[in-house]
């Protein structure tokens, strides 16, 4: 592959939550601001930005990951869902988001779109967690008001909806 | 935080990758999960010319069995190892540290390779690989090299790797008959780096306790099969214990002596 120089930008093209994109950006990029500047994909919020709060959880080649830990290069060609793609359709929220509404589960909501993604994932690989395990699997993520009571318990009637959705 | 600019270099072969090395040597920075080069970039703590993706090297990925080890190639990411399915019975301690390394979420991205790379003091994988008495495997265009654990840390994120080395895999030995092993950390919260970490390996006639988190690297300590508490009190007060932000050196000492103790007779009473 050619070197890519410092002070050009360059195509990045990703299939973001089922659609093709892509814009331009210069190697040093990150991907959280790759989706927020260049592509205007604002639900991906930018906490710390060294991968510690996980405000910035996407959801990349099937897998969690902080957007702010990835440059937007190295995503170039990659499967990506954002917190955008959650809903159903525009004026539905997902049973997951429902819960957190539910619950109280946010109040300024600048972690939730990380958590909500975490938990996405989370609940196709484990349907029915413990809240040891929950607690444990959400220590990736830092919420400064709401606290985690709320959180947890939306998570929790979540998976149950989403096992009872399944074996109806 | 923005990172300062450099180019950037998706590899596609080993050779491509070492020709880079070659020429770049120690502006060039290797990524691959990126979980911890990616924060050096952001505070600007690495400042390297080029950035050197390796994660579209076939070659360098797979787990496999070699020479009694679980060879684990450079791309391979600290999730695939913790889901390979032969994991804990080919090596427990191995499966009982890696769900303390981060979080779920960045053990999706961050690589096995990568962390032993990085050599933090306080990190789960090279204090267990230096506590199985693993391997590491660099190479560069002038060839292959094989370094034991014992010799490739050196420091706080310091190795023996040269500039123009890179990881290719590591080898974590597997577990022996008669062997058992037990893996206990403290941490401020679960996924932070360890205060201290404590890994024991114990046999019928030896007990093998390594310590994360106090000194520049991973200490090691080989017992006879029963660890008195002078003995583990001594060998605590040797390590060089540094005073940081989350402990001091006295707590981290008094903590070696309390989770030595809870992990040797953890790893005691595993063997089979």
């Amino acid at each position: 592959m050619p070197r890519l120089s410092a002070d050009t930008r360059h195509t990045v093209r990703l299939d973001i939550n089922g659609r093709a994109l892509e814009g331009e950006a210069e190697p040093r990029m990150l991907l959280t601001d790759f989706l927020r500047h260049r592509l205007g994909l604002t639900g991906t919020h930018v906490g710390c930005e060294h991968g510690v709060c996980g405000a910035c959880t996407i959801q990349l080649d099937g897998a969690p990951a902080r957007a702010c830990l990835t440059l937007a290069v190295q995503a170039d060609g990659a499967s990506i869902r954002t917190v955008e793609g959650l809903a159903p359709e525009p004026g539905r929220l997902s049973v997951l988001q429902e819960a957190f509404r539910r619950h109280h589960a946010l109040q300024c909501g600048f972690c939730t779109a990380g958590i909500l993604m975490s938990l996405d994932w989370y609940f196709r690989g484990t349907p029915d967690p413990s809240e040891a395990d929950l607690r444990e699997f959400l220590s990736g993520h830092i919420c400064r008001c709401t606290g985690y009571v709320p959180i947890v318990a939306a998570a929790l009637d979540a998976a149950k909806r989403l096992r009872e959705a399944k074996t109806e | 935080m923005k990172p300062a600019p450099f180019d950037y270099v998706r590899a596609e072969s080993l050779a491509e990758l070492h020709d880079v090395l070659a020429v770049e040597g120690g502006d060039a920075a290797v990524i691959a999960g990126g979980q911890s080069l990616v924060p050096l970039l952001s505070m600007r703590m690495a400042r390297p010319s080029v950035v050197v993706d390796i994660m579209h090297v076939e070659e360098l990925g797979g787990i496999s069995i070699e020479d009694k080890c679980i060879r684990v190639g450079a791309t391979v990411r600290q999730a695939e190892l913790l889901a390979w399915p032969d994991l804990a019975k080919r090596q427990p301690l191995l499966a009982e540290a890696l769900p303390w390394v981060g979080h779920a979420q960045t053990r999706a991205r961050g690589t096995v390779c990568g962390s032993v790379a990085l050599a933090d003091p306080s990190a789960e994988l090279p204090l267990v690989l230096a506590a199985l008495g693993g391997n590491i495997v660099l190479s560069s265009k002038a060839g292959r090299r094989n370094v034991k654990a014992a010799d490739f840390f050196s420091g706080i994120m310091s190795t023996a790797r040269n500039d123009d080395e890179l990881i290719e895999s590591v080898s974590f030995p597997c577990r022996r008959e008669g062997e058992g092993f037990a893996f206990r950390e403290f941490a401020r919260r679960h996924g932070d780096f360890a205060i201290v970490a404590c890994a024991a390996v114990a046999s019928e006639k030896t007990m093998r306790l390594a310590v994360g988190g106090v000194a520049d690297r991973a200490v090691v300590r080989d017992f006879g099969a029963d660890v008195s508490d002078d003995a583990l009190r001594d060998f605590a007060a040797s390590l060089d214990a540094r005073d940081d932000l989350h402990a001091t050196a006295g707590y981290r000492h008094m903590l070696v002596r309390e989770l030595g103790r809870a992990t040797i007779d953890e790893a005691r009473r595993c063997r089979v």
